[in-house]
């Protein structure tokens, strides 16, 4: 069992900061992602655009926000379970609640906090007869970890980005990749798509344009594919078919927990966003009140908020008052400290 | 109004809805969507990476040009049409008085 003050869902750049303003109260965070990365939106979906409107910021590339994000939250030391999806809530008698993924970990904590945006990012899965059930038996729709792939056969389905970094990445670590895109054209960064190209020329990625894959063979575990191409099928051998055709946010579970729902979004109180069950907050992009922006900004300034009342229900009748970082310095929970530098006092002789 | 057009959207329940957009907002047609309040995410906020303002043009208006990304991000989605378009990229302007299109299924 993960035991930690304010368990945050959603590792988006609210769910970060979180961490960031929790850790000047003192209290210890843990996020859940679905992804496999911090970072939500803005590392899966857009990590090379600028946003604009961060204040103090003229310009910041997503990516960088999220790098900048997991920087200054470091020193409070957040744990992280990613790759996993919130599916459970149980209160528990002595206050606490216990949050278990999809993958069955387990969660302790006083205060939970939902950042989780749109929802969690579910894989768009193709039309396929039998998908389901090569599910994690052949046919996986992120990678988490590569080595599974080491000298077996891989067959990647998709035009983007992440299709055509997988692939090269694969080829050095599988003993065949195949990657299969409905169209010649590839959308993704153009030296990715020069690399592929060039490894296709040297044999080691096999590419089928403009194809699809329409049928899935094997007992168990998966041991081939059908793929389309003009008309015509064929059939190859594969121990792993990775389709990679983006992801759709779901709220998912969490529309499931008792909360109030509105349009998608969890209705809060904008005193401290927290939503009608006392103990659960909603911040960032998740929540819905009067006048509500769907904003980066508006997040940070939630997610501040709502850490005020956390220390509250953590910590009950103790007295805590706002404190300047400028004036009073930030103690990590990893025993740095970070101070403005003293002035000096000396005479001018 | 003069910096006002109309637009015809059916929902994906096959619901007509009379919209009347702004041509003086640099606004795109998923924006509209979203101000109506249609059930339109807009997930990306608009920058043809997501496809979830997929729609298709069931009138014969003039459109602007698709761009590669929108064509790219159109070649990865589902229920594409030959007349399928991304709201997203489609700017509200005066020629597009009286456009007709329809909400493409959710997935």
């Amino acid at each position: 069992m993960i035991k930690t003050d304010i368990l945050i869902i959603g590792a988006g750049p609210t769910g970060l900061f979180t961490v960031f303003e929790a850790g000047l109260l003192k209290l210890k965070c843990h996020l859940i992602d679905a992804l496999a990365q911090p970072g939500g939106q803005c590392s899966e979906i857009y990590p090379k655009k600028p946003i604009y409107d961060i204040p103090g910021f003229p310009e910041i590339l997503a990516g960088d926000l999220t790098k900048n994000l997991l920087e200054q939250s470091k020193q409070f030391e957040p744990g992280f379970t990613l790759g996993e999806r919130a599916d459970t809530i149980e209160k528990q008698e002595d206050g606490t609640f216990i949050v278990t993924t999809n993958k069955g970990t387990k969660h302790q904590a006083h205060v939970v906090a939902i950042a989780g945006g749109l929802g969690s990012f579910e894989p768009r899965k193709p039309q396929l007869e039998n998908l389901e059930k090569f599910e994690d038996n052949g046919v996986a729709y992120m990678i988490k970890d590569p080595e599974v792939y080491r000298d077996k056969k891989v067959v990647i389905a998709g035009g983007g980005d992440s299709a055509l970094d997988w692939s090269i990445f694969l080829a050095d670590v599988a003993s065949e990749v195949t990657l299969i895109h409905r169209r010649n054209e590839f959308r993704g960064a153009l030296d990715s798509v020069e690399k592929v190209r060039e490894l296709k020329l040297l044999n080691k990625i096999n590419l089928i344009t403009p194809a699809e894959v329409t049928a899935l063979h094997g007992d168990d575990t998966l041991q081939g594919i059908t793929v389309t191409r003009e008309g015509e099928e064929e059939v190859i051998e594969t121990d792993h078919f990775i389709p990679l055709f983006g992801l759709s946010p779901k709220l998912g579970p969490i529309a499931n927990w008792g909360l109030e729902i509105e349009k998608n979004a969890i209705k809060v109180d904008t005193f401290d966003y927290q939503t009608n069950v006392p103990g659960i907050f909603a911040i960032g992009d998740v929540n819905t009140y009067p006048g509500k922006l769907k904003l980066i900004l508006c997040g940070f300034h939630e997610a501040t908020l709502m850490c005020q009342s956390a220390f509250q229900i953590i910590n009950p009748g103790k007295r805590n008052v706002l404190k300047y970082t400028t004036v009073s310095g930030i103690d990590g929970f990893d025993g740095t400290r970070k101070e403005a530098p003293k002035a000096v006092v000396q005479a001018i002789q | 109004m003069e910096h006002n057009i109309n637009i015809k959207v059916t929902d994906r329940e096959g619901v007509m809805h009379q919209l009347i957009a702004p041509t003086d907002m640099a606004m795109n047609l998923m924006e509209v969507f979203k101000a109506y309040e249609l059930p339109v995410e807009g997930t990306c906020g608009g920058m043809a990476m997501c496809a979830s303002c997929q729609c298709y043009i069931e009138s014969d208006h003039q459109l602007n040009e698709m761009q590669d990304e929108e064509e790219a991000m159109l070649s990865e989605a589902f229920y594409v049409k030959s007349n399928s378009r991304l709201g997203c990229q489609i700017p509200i302007t005066s020629n597009l008085n009286e456009l007709e299109v329809t909400l493409a299924p959710e997935y």
